[in-house]
């Protein structure tokens, strides 16, 4: 789950992590209460989880009430390269001395995590890293023994952030940032965050060093272990068919096409779409029902795929491992008496007690689904279904369409 | 022969209840013919399940029996530490098809085995297991898919597409050794130039079918090893070709990132290692079949 930019502050903030005084605004009357309260001048900040904000106009600097007032009605319901923006994070001001980079992530090649460090921030980390790669301090932390703070001055050190400045602000500052870090791999550990991203990470002018703007994702699997942060799961951001998947416990993501597709395990889910689409099908979306998945989740999946109007056809792909054939039967069959589906389903059952899902089918389902042998028969069946394929020039499909 | 089990493995399955999925599965895999000799739970110390004998941890089933490699399919809060528990018990195979193991936790169990019981592989977490055709069966997969007696080995990240693969081989008449699914997560505990290497010793295997998916740089990684080391023929299907980018496509390992972790990057590395390519599942089965033909 990514969070916004006021979610990551504050909770960064919660690991004593120092960010600037703010609050959030939905509206331009609690703009301007914020702004009066934290002090001018101040930053109005559109909060949408996409790169580019400053550049579209989403950031803003206000001195007094009647810029917040301009400059909040203006960002407030603005469009973000496709995200409209409900919400304004407003903070006082810094004056900036220096912009730095930190971030800690896996490294999974290396199976350790990664530290990065660049004196370079505030712009493009993939661009730095491009243009100038010695600009990136980098450092693997093996998660066993963890970040040490002679590591992390290290770090700070390799990285020439207080490179210029006079001895007795250089080892203040190169103190402050060596004790962010270390508080932020702790955010970023005991946080259970997949990412942990400052950039900018500022010196002010007064010498003092803090995180500017906030990068968290955190990792899904942890949830258990955090209650508080289902009140951060924002879903406003995704489209009907996803928030309605998500609700579900489903992993779907929308596509163009027109094909539906029902599979379990994401490994099969993408290769369906990717059969579908080389037999001149287009896959509507990706759907993984997940390991284990029972008949309920079956009969939501169908729901989930039903609610698109762009879906022609249906192709449930389930090779059984953990998934049991009886409950994806027993699933289509709840759905086909709860929902009225709009298109034709076709079906491929096989691996763990496919032999029963089959029979089921057969008794309860008959004249409803389409039942095929192999995964790639079934996808020329429901690219057929779904009309109108594409002829696919290239690649290696060597049927040039369906028909 | 077969690589990491074959018919002398013995299998404790660890979190053993009358409810679980260990039970389950390791039910199916006892009646496709694997050992399967205890089952542990700090609870039920002393009981017998299904015929099982249950003992309160896994030091005291090793004991006991001489278990050589542990089954995993407990809940995520506690599959860490029962990996754990195995290793320490000094289990040197250890199957984990858990799903939705924090990151973190993985991350740290996986550096601690390595630092400090290096004589314990752990297969996944989030994997199906492994599966010697005819020997052995350590987890999910439905045994009926595989056909012994080689000359191929499977290795697949995707768990899924692994039984679609095995399935594919099988329908075509092409036997397996082993296969083996080291699973999709962040850190998996055996990676793909690690049963790519043990494929190359196995004389018995002589040419090796890897299923590959979109995101992070495992089969950049292996193709790299497959053109310095591996001297049988590889055919790989990725699957994602048509997965879009910047999306999650299931769980976290599978996305695309800008022009890094596309299918596309992934068979243009391969290829260019030797290994012939398939477009999709079924593809693969039968370009292996022109490859099994060939060995003669």
């Amino acid at each position: 789950m990514d969070l916004y930019e006021y979610q990551g502050k504050q909770y960064f903030a919660r690991y004593g992590i120092p960010t600037s005084p703010g609050a959030e605004a939905d509206s331009v009357e609690e703009a301007l209460e914020v702004a009066a309260r934290i002090g001018y001048p101040v930053v109005l900040k559109a909060q949408v989880k996409v790169g580019g904000r400053g550049k579209a106009g989403g950031i803003k600097l206000a001195a007094g009430a009647e810029e917040v007032r301009e400059h909040a009605a203006a960002i407030l319901g603005m469009d973000i390269k496709g995200h409209t923006v409900h919400r304004l994070w407003i903070e006082r001001s810094s004056e900036i001395s220096r912009e730095w980079y930190a971030s800690f992530t896996l490294d999974r090649s290396a199976k350790k995590h990664l530290c990065m460090l660049s004196a370079k921030g505030g712009v493009d980390i993939e661009e730095v890293a491009a243009s100038d790669p010695d600009a990136i301090v980098r450092r693997h932390i093996d998660p066993v023994e963890g970040l040490s703070a002679a590591q992390a001055a290290d770090l700070v050190a390799r990285a020439g952030l207080v490179e210029g400045l006079d001895e007795a602000e250089a080892s203040s500052v190169s103190t402050q940032a060596a004790e962010l870090l270390v508080k932020l791999y702790t955010c970023y550990v005991e946080g259970d965050c997949d990412l942990a991203e400052i950039n900018p990470l500022i010196l002010t002018t007064d010498g003092r060093v803090h995180a500017l703007d906030a990068k968290v994702t955190l990792d899904d699997n942890a949830s258990f272990r955090h209650a508080d942060w289902a009140d951060m799961a924002a879903t406003d951001d995704m489209d009907e068919r996803e928030r309605l998947a998500r609700e579900k416990g489903l992993q779907y993501v929308g596509l163009d096409g027109f094909v539906g597709i029902i599979a379990n395990g994401a490994g099969l889910a993408m290769s369906t779409c990717d059969v579908v689409e080389q037999v001149g099908g287009e896959p509507a979306n990706f759907l993984d029902i997940g390991g284990g998945a029972n008949a309920d989740q079956m009969a939501n999946a169908l729901e989930v795929i039903n609610s698109d109007p762009k879906v022609r056809s249906i192709f449930i792909n389930i090779f059984g491992g953990i998934t049991r054939g009886e409950e994806v039967a027993n699933g289509i069959v709840q759905a086909l008496d709860r929902v009225e589906l709009k298109a034709p389903i076709v079906i491929r059952l096989d691996g763990t007690n496919a032999e029963e899902g089959r029979s089921i089918l057969a008794q309860e389902a008959a004249g409803r689904i389409l039942s095929s042998p192999t995964m790639i028969e079934a996808a020329r069946k429901a690219a057929e279904l779904a009309g109108e394929p594409r002829v696919r020039t290239g690649g290696t499909s060597r049927e040039g369409s369906v028909r | 022969m077969s690589v990491f089990v074959d018919e002398t493995t013995k299998v404790v399955i660890q979190g053993l209840s009358p409810t679980s999925q260990g039970l389950y599965h390791g039910l199916r895999n006892r009646s496709y013919g694997t050992n399967i000799v205890a089952g542990t739970n700090p609870k039920r110390g002393g009981e017998v399940i299904e015929g099982i004998p249950v003992y309160a941890t896994v030091t005291e089933a090793v004991e006991a029996t001489g278990a050589n490699a542990s089954f995993i399919s407990v809940p995520p809060p506690a599959a860490a530490a029962a990996i754990i528990e195995a290793a320490e018990a000094g289990v040197p195979f250890v199957v984990c098809i858990t799903e939705g193991i924090p990151m973190h936790d993985e991350a740290r169990a996986f550096n601690l085995l390595a630092r400090d019981f290096p004589g314990t592989r752990l297969l996944g977490p989030n994997c199906p297991g492994i599966i010697s055709a005819g020997k052995c069966n350590i987890g999910i997969t439905s045994g009926d898919i595989a056909l012994p007696g080689g000359p191929v080995g499977l290795v697949s990240r995707s768990g899924t597409v692994f039984y679609q693969a095995l399935y594919e081989l099988t329908l075509k008449g092409i036997g397996q050794t082993t296969g083996v699914g080291i699973g999709g997560d962040p850190v998996p505990g055996t990676s793909f130039m690690d049963v790519l290497a043990a494929f190359e010793e196995d004389p018995e295997t002589r040419a090796i079918l890897m299923i590959g998916e979109i995101g992070g740089s495992a089969e950049e990684q292996a193709a790299e090893l497959i053109r310095d080391r591996i001297t049988k023929p590889v055919v790989a299907y990725i699957a994602g070709v048509t997965a879009p980018p910047g999306r999650k496509m299931g769980h976290a390992g599978a996305i695309v990132s800008g022009t890094h972790g596309t299918a596309k990057a992934k068979m243009d590395a391969l290829a260019a290692a030797g290994v012939t390519v398939a477009e999709n599942p079924t593809e693969a089965g039968e370009l292996m079949a022109e490859v099994v033909a060939k060995l003669g």
